[in-house]
């Protein structure tokens, strides 16, 4: 039997309510050992009970408490969910009240967990739900929405069914090699199909990396020298969005100083420390600083003043980052242009003039960012594609064991010994979507997922 | 006292007779005429595609049907020749008259066996466990251990048209009882079908209009202790030829005629997937403007030709115009007709992996009778239940091959894991690690356990011995030798259009290009070694890559089989599995996790909360 876990599912200190989200089988009789209010254990299942929670004599909040009995519950458990006001201390109050009174701690992603061990949604699925709360912008929503309806498994399944198809014809051939009338899959007859099948996953990988852009946003770095008015096109774009401005840790390792959204999607400003920082430091550091941010950016705007003349150092960074995307910001129009742009060693279609004191060119600004990132395309487009990193990551394997198979063909490998390959690949895309049985996938993937849900 | 009882004298009773008489026990060979041992009822040949590989797996084992057929065969050939070392299987066209015979040779020879001519009625049962068998006549002979080897006897009716007959193969008696007894011992009964085709007078048939299918032009054998007992020109050849559309207008025309179609209208049995019917070939692939069919003899001893691929359920009248069709056929007298056969098996899943019944102690199964169909699958299950009825009465642990080891424990395991549908028939998709179950590499795999159970002797040990050793010399040698890069060499390179190796390759490094041969290189160097080690030697060399990978996926395999479940196990007390999962692991009762995840209808999800569930209840690590 499973033990009853509890959890704050909402984040905590921010907004006029959290929520403590209860799942089990006692998680009703806990719940109402510390409420005040209906006896909980004699209402019906979805309902929502007004009363207080309390500790023997100690009232210690006022709160709304919602009963969803099994089987029809996000987790196939009891769920309890308890509305509290806002504050820190009265949530964690209550938190600790449940703890001592028989539920357990959950563990990041228990929730979800259970959902999916309980047979409520499959492993894609799960992902997806725990990709639903991180959502900020509404493509996001969308896709993990998507996720959760299965269409991503569609995807996947249509792939692999392609390859039943080959597998089994080339078992048909092995199993009764006597018969002809059968068509004969020969390495011949195999390349465009797996030539097709390359080309397939490729699609798919190059569409999900527009997935991870919606859901991880674009990391985008502000590289330039000391006094070029870093600083001010960063405050200026953050102004702009309010409303998402954020100075959290982000989920992914680096450290997200701001969010700025685009048409939906998301530029996370990374390294804005660094910029704030280098507007005092020698110029050294603030070159070398810049470099490491620029590795792992996935844009760069490179900031250069148009009442300085070009310098060698410029000219090196320009170099450096050719390989990524970028754009070419000459600041400072307003002043008199000693800049000359003809010596810049890109295509003018990445530069763009601005003056962030008479706030000309964001706009232009954020539209060629729009441009370089087809945001407008991301947007519109059914958004059915694998945007989680371990898939992406099953995806890329499977190109690369793909790209073996043509290497074996051309090696007249057996047909046979091909077969492997394929069935391999199969398997593989199998537990994108939780078909094949991976125990250590289960492991890796639940302790991912954010507490609460 | 009689230790071991065998009921049924088919390619299971043969194989577990010979497995414990041999072993030492006192055996008793019951069969309803004793001229029909080791009969072969319907194909001609043995061996096929992964059949092949189980015959020599039941040599390397000690057991008897790959010598038997060696001795006897027709013509033998090595099918898929050109694909991989490990989809490469024997096959050869039996002699359905010297095969028995020699068989039955065979068991004569065993001072420990001794066989009747009887009709088994019912068993000896006292409290769930059997105790011997009672007789027709009311006789009742005591055992230790009973194995059923009933084939398709229990309950059996012939179909032809719109008649049914009940009766065995042949025209034979069929059991009538036996399997109601069983149904009352608490056996799931489930009725199958199959079928055979007609047997046509070889003398009317014109050849001119077939196709010649000679066997190899190479000596081959199943066993690995025989030397070829036959010559490569001495080989019967068999003949190929299609159907027309005439064959199929006479068949859609009178399709209601047949049994399968509406004939009969209490047809219950479930015929082989693989193995249809001509009707239902016609039927379902109507694009299809023609079947392949394989004229077979069937011994050197009389006429018949076994015309496979044209099995039916139509009356005579029906028949005689579907074979007159035929090119070639014109002419033909069709000496038996062909007919659908239905009869009684149990559900597999009430077995263990050791053959015995969960239901009762001391009875084994073995063959048709567990839903399998073909002699290869047959003898294969005879021989294991053989082996561990024998051991039971030693009072040792059952000898159990693993998916990764046999064909045969991919057999078994499949029928106790996942039941079956239809007739099981054994195929090489069935197998996960295939790579390493090849008929080349059978006695490296097998012969240490026909060794540790007695039925492979010291001398045929020290053989293999000399060969695995043998096997590492030469790769050593290979490692050690380079080519020499003379002028003629070059020549023949360059003739070939392969490219020139560096004079500092060695042996190894050239044989592990996809374009070079042992048999190339023999050109220029002399290998001191023989053809079985250069053989394996390069299938170790060229296919080393996919070797280790599949040795990898054992592993892991073989990780989650040492995660046992207790048998005491109570699924009900397993809280949130899905319903489906729930009955089938009650049914099947799992002895590892491996075999749950195995189970049809049993989802990961399933099997997380089964491993958390016995983490939680019994405390060791899954």
């Amino acid at each position: 039997m499973n033990d009853t876990i509890c959890a704050i599912a909402t984040s905590q200190g921010i907004g006029s309510i959290s929520i403590i989200r209860i799942s089990g089988e006692e998680s009703i009789d806990i719940v109402n050992k510390i409420f005040k209010g209906k006896d909980l254990s004699k209402v019906d299942t979805h309902t929502i009970h007004y009363g207080h929670i309390i500790d023997g004599e100690e009232n210690i909040d006022e709160v709304l408490v919602t009963i969803m009995k099994e089987p029809r519950t996000y987790t196939k458990e009891n769920i309890v969910e308890i509305n509290t006001h806002g504050g820190i201390a009265p949530t964690n109050r209550v938190l600790e009240l449940l703890l001592e009174n028989g539920c357990r701690l959950a563990e990041p992603g228990e929730f979800t967990k259970r959902a999916f061990l309980n047979g409520r949604i499959d492993l894609l699925e799960a992902e997806a739900v725990m990709d639903m709360i991180d959502a900020k912008t509404e493509v996001q929503r969308k896709m993990a929405l998507n996720q959760i309806d299965g269409k991503t498994s569609d995807l996947i399944n249509e792939l692999r069914s392609d390859m039943v198809q080959i597998i089994s014809n080339i078992n048909v051939n092995i199993d009764y090699p006597e018969y002809d009338d059968v068509d004969i899959i020969t390495n011949d007859v195999l390349i465009p199909k797996i030539t097709k099948l390359r080309e397939r996953i490729q699609r798919i990988l190059k569409e999900s990396e527009n997935g991870k852009i919606i859901k991880d946003g674009i990391k985008t770095v502000i590289v330039g020298r000391p006094n070029v008015g870093k600083s001010s096109l960063l405050n200026a774009l953050l102004q702009e969005d309010k409303a998402i401005v954020t100075d959290i840790a982000g989920t992914t390792r680096d450290i997200v100083e701001g969010q700025i959204s685009i048409n939906g999607i998301l530029l996370n400003m990374i390294d804005t420390a660094g910029i704030r920082e280098t507007e005092d430091i020698i110029e050294a550091i603030g070159v070398e600083k810049s470099r490491k941010s620029m590795e792992e950016a996935d844009l760069i705007l490179l900031m250069i003043n148009n009442n300085e003349e070009l310098s060698e150092d410029i000219l090196d960074l320009i170099k450096e980052m050719k390989e990524k995307k970028y754009l070419v910001l000459i600041n400072k129009i307003d002043l008199e242009t000693k800049l000359d742009k003809t010596q810049l060693p890109v295509d003018s279609s990445k530069v763009i003039e601005l003056s962030i004191l008479e706030n000309k060119g964001i706009e232009e600004l954020k539209r060629k960012i729009e441009e370089l990132f087809n945001i407008h395309e991301i947007e519109t487009k059914d958004p059915t594609y694998l945007s989680n990193s371990r898939s992406i990551s099953i995806l890329k394997k499977c190109l690369k064991r793909v790209e073996e198979i043509e290497e074996s063909i051309k090696n007249n490998m057996p047909i046979d010994m091909i077969e492997l390959d394929i069935k391999n690949i199969w398997e593989e895309l199998g537990t994108i979507n939780g078909t094949t049985y991976e125990e250590e996938l289960l492991d890796e993937m639940f302790s991912r997922f954010c507490l609460g849900k | 006292m009689v230790e071991i009882i065998i009921v049924g004298g088919g390619h299971a009773g043969c194989e577990a007779a010979y497995a414990s008489a041999k072993k030492g026990h006192k055996t008793l060979l019951i069969t309803s005429n004793l001229n029909n041992i080791a009969d072969m009822p319907c194909n001609p040949h043995i061996g096929g595609s992964a059949k092949g590989i189980v015959v020599r797996e039941i040599d390397a084992l000690g057991g008897i049907m790959g010598k038997v057929a060696d001795k006897t065969h027709l013509q033998i050939k090595m099918l898929n020749s050109a694909k991989g070392p490990a989809v490469q299987s024997l096959r050869a066209q039996g002699d359905k008259v010297a095969y028995p015979k020699e068989m039955m040779n065979t068991l004569k020879s065993l001072e420990n066996l001794e066989i009747k001519e009887a009709m088994v009625e019912d068993l000896i049962v006292e409290n769930q466990k059997v105790k011997g068998v009672i007789l027709e006549n009311g006789e009742k002979i005591e055992s230790k251990i009973v194995i059923l080897t009933t084939g398709t006897y229990l309950k059996a009716d012939i179909l032809v048209g719109n008649t049914r007959t009940r009766q065995g193969p042949h025209g034979e008696r069929p059991s009538l009882f036996l399997s109601d007894k069983l149904r009352n011992y608490g056996f799931q009964i489930k009725r199958l079908k199959t079928g055979t085709p007609q047997r046509i007078d070889r003398k009317t048939i014109d050849f001119s209009k077939t196709r010649v299918e000679p066997g190899d032009n190479k000596y081959l054998t199943f066993s690995f202790d025989l030397e070829p007992q036959y010559k490569i020109e001495d080989q019967i050849p068999c003949h190929l030829t299609y159907t027309t559309e005439e064959t199929h207008r006479i068949i859609r025309e009178n399709l209601n005629k047949s049994s399968m179609y509406g004939a009969l209208d209490d047809i219950e049995g479930i015929g082989p997937r693989y193995c249809p019917s001509i009707e239902d070939k016609v039927v379902r692939f109507s694009d299809k403007e023609r079947h392949q069919l394989f004229i077979e003899p069937e011994s050197r001893y009389y006429d018949d030709m076994y015309l496979q691929g044209f099995s039916t359920s139509m009356p005579p009248e029906i028949q005689e115009k579907m074979v007159h069709s035929l090119p070639g056929f014109e002419h033909a007298k069709i000496l038996k007709y062909g007919y659908a056969i239905e009869y009684d098996a149990i559900y597999p899943t009430q077995l263990k992996a050791s053959l015995e019944t969960k239901i009762l102690e001391n009875l084994f199964t073995a063959g048709q009778i567990n839903g399998t169909s073909g002699y290869e699958e047959a003898a294969c299950q005879g021989l294991m239940a053989g082996i561990n009825a024998s051991l039971k009465i030693e009072g040792k642990e059952p000898l159990v091959l693993k998916r990764n080891e046999a064909y045969i424990g991919v057999l078994i395991d499949d029928l106790i894991t996942k039941g079956i549908r239809d007739p099981y028939r054994l195929l090489t998709s069935r197998a996960e690690f295939r790579l390493l179950l090849r008929s080349d590499n059978a006695d490296q795999r097998l012969r240490k356990y026909g060794y540790e159970v007695g039925l492979i002797s010291e001398e045929q040990m020290q053989k293999l011995t000399k060969k695995e050793n043998s096997i590492q010399e030469c790769l050593e040698w290979l490692k050690e030798n380079k080519l020499k890069i003379t002028n003629d060499v070059k020549q023949v390179f360059l003739e070939k259009n392969i490219p020139l190796p560096t004079a500092t390759m060695t042996l190894e490094q050239l044989l592990k290009r996809p374009e070079i041969t042992v048999e190339f290189l023999e050109n220029f160097i002399t290998f001191p070694y023989t053809d079985e080690v250069k053989e394996q030697v390069e299938i170790y060399l060229k296919y080393e890559g996919y070797i280790q990978k599949a040795y990898k996926e054992a592993e892991k395999m073989l990780k989650l089989e040492k995660k046992q479940i207790p048998n005491d196990i109570d699924y009900d007390k397993v809280n949130n599995i899905a319903s489906e999962a729930r009955q089938k692991l009650k049914e099947v009762r799992p002895t590892t996790i491996a075999q749950a995840i195995r189970i049809s209808g049993v989802n990961p999800s399933d099997i997380s909360i089964l491993s958390v569930y016995l983490k939680k209840e019994y405390g060791k690590d899954e």
